[in-house]
């Protein structure tokens, strides 16, 4: 068995885990918002790309362009008419309603495109790869694990360099007061939802390029991404990338021993994190 | 010209008046202090005049203009500014980005306009030495301070401070004063509710004595200081 062939498709499958988990980790970090419904909407997204790659004949990467402004409308929509309802002091409701809403997007697109598998046709891409001596790296991992970093970073400039990113880090730290000085949380967090569905589209291409996917895998892509974001301590984009990549290396580990261990290494890695530092590797500061 | 003017406001929570008919005007550029016993209604006062809470009856006149109905925020960005009694700043914010998040929202500016006033408040409340520290990390003065600065980034024409100098030490009390003076020398007009009186006495010119919701003294303040109806309420000494 070759070890470093092993990790380091571990670490790209990471990127793909990253990805899932991105969007969360920034509606959690901004609005203590469990999105139950995530990895449904996910799929959601994987759907509209299909469609419009069948419907335009456009590259997958160009559809997804195309359905990114799509689903920032649907996730502002989404916060300003649904879930802003339910934040509050309790965090029961928002439970309730993204739980809803997961069951509602799975039904309705089981309606609309069968329980079929489907998969968004990438070309020569989907078998590409390159050489590096000991290894042979996937093409299309090494995009999905350059393309979570360019997300990461893209979304930490936004926190940390524009006066959006501060207006949506104050609300993070106290709604109440951000909203004394002039902030309106409701559109607030309705604009970080919407540029949480960007990061959604972006993981929901690879997700489509990569496997099959049908209108009720969702969940099963939830449980990974709450790993990475609780790995990474809540509300890190970069502890969310470094949880992906703990879940991915222990999981491609876990497989190169026993085929059967792949998914038990990832949840038993995610144990062991937490055992060590309950409150992930890269808390925040102050809370 | 007289800068905030209240006239009859009063407020009840149930059977409760909190506020009882308080009249009074604050010219321009005067510092007013008011002080009380636990209590007496002073913070709902300060509520009143930010809009945070609704009077029940009366009027409330920010420079000439009747703002009884007008929204905590519409009000902020016709000048009042307010510091709260438990500091809260954004704790995972820098202390310079608090100051850009309340100056850029509290007046409608852009971040690159308000960045150089952000620093100089930053040098004139001594913050500037922590100013890319995140704000949870500053000691309760240096908290304090950010309040008091955060206050001033949203530009105010009024400013109201509320028990800022409370449970600070003699020698951060007296650099606190400091500061608020330099601040009410430019200008500003001050409202300051404080429990440390020979802070307060530092700065204002006036003084107001709230008890169960009603003004019961109001003027020079050592001829307040000195009424037998102020010592016996406030101070609690039999005169």
């Amino acid at each position: 068995m070759n070890w470093i062939d092993t990790i380091l498709q571990g670490v790209l499958l990471g990127g793909l885990y990253a990805l899932f988990a991105a969007g969360l980790s920034l509606v959690f970090g901004i609005m203590r918002l469990v999105n139950l419904a995530h990895g449904d909407l996910i799929i959601l997204a994987a759907y509209l790309i299909l469609v419009i790659v069948s419907a335009l004949g456009l590259n997958p990467f160009l559809a997804a362009l195309v359905a990114m402004p799509v689903m920032f409308a649907l996730g502002w929509l989404l916060q300003r008419v649904v879930l802003n309802r339910v934040l509050g002091n309790d965090i029961l409701p928002p439970l309730l309603v993204t739980f809803g809403l997961s069951i509602v997007i799975q039904n309705a697109l089981l309606q609309g495109f069968s329980a079929d598998s489907q998969r968004i046709g990438a070309g020569a891409l989907e078998t590409a790869s390159v050489d590096f001596g000991p290894v042979t790296l996937g093409v299309m991992p090494m995009l999905t694990f350059a393309s979570a970093i360019l997300v990461i970073v893209g979304l930490n400039q936004l926190f940390y360099r524009t006066a959006m990113g501060r207006a949506f880090r104050a609300t993070s730290d106290d709604p109440v007061t951000a909203s004394l000085m002039g902030i309106k949380p409701a559109s607030v967090f309705a604009q970080a939802t919407g540029i949480a569905m960007i990061v959604v589209t972006i993981a929901a291409l690879y997700l489509g390029m990569r496997a099959n996917f049908d209108p009720t895998i969702g969940p099963a892509r939830l449980i990974y991404a709450f790993e990475a974001v609780i790995i990474g301590g809540l509300g890190s984009l970069w502890g969310t990338l470094a949880g992906g990549v703990i879940i991915g290396v222990a999981q491609t580990l876990g497989a190169a021993v026993n085929p059967e261990w792949q998914i038990l290494a990832g949840h038993v890695a995610f144990l062991l994190v937490l055992l060590v530092r309950p409150r992930g590797l890269f808390p925040r500061a102050y809370d | 010209m007289t800068i905030l003017s209240l006239k009859d406001v009063s407020k009840s929570y149930g059977a409760l008046r909190v506020t009882d008919g308080v009249s009074f005007d604050v010219p321009q550029g005067q510092a007013l202090g008011i002080i009380g016993p636990n209590g007496a209604g002073k913070s709902t006062l300060f509520n009143l005049i930010t809009g945070n809470v609704p009077a029940d009856a009366g009027t409330i006149t920010l420079m000439g203009r009747d703002v009884t109905r007008l929204t905590p925020m519409q009000r902020c960005l016709m000048g009042v500014g307010r510091s709260f009694q438990i500091p809260q700043p954004f704790g995972n914010l820098t202390v310079f980005e608090n100051l850009l998040v309340a100056a850029t929202h509290g007046t409608g500016a852009s971040e690159r306009e308000v960045s150089r006033r952000c620093a100089v408040i930053l040098e004139r409340t001594e913050l500037i030495d922590r100013a890319n520290q995140p704000a949870g990390s500053l000691s309760l003065l240096g908290r304090k301070r950010l309040e008091l600065a955060r206050a001033m980034a949203t530009d105010p024409k009024l400013l109201l401070l509320d028990e800022i100098a409370g449970g600070l030490t003699e020698g951060e009390c007296q650099a606190l004063v400091a500061t608020i003076r330099a601040i009410h020398a430019e200008g500003v007009t001050i409202i300051w509710i404080e429990h440390v009186l020979h802070a307060l006495n530092a700065v204002v010119e006036r003084l107001l004595v709230l008890d169960f919701g009603q003004v019961i003294g109001m003027g020079d303040p050592a001829t307040v200081m000195a009424s037998k109806e102020v010592r016996e309420i406030y101070l609690g000494i039999e005169v």
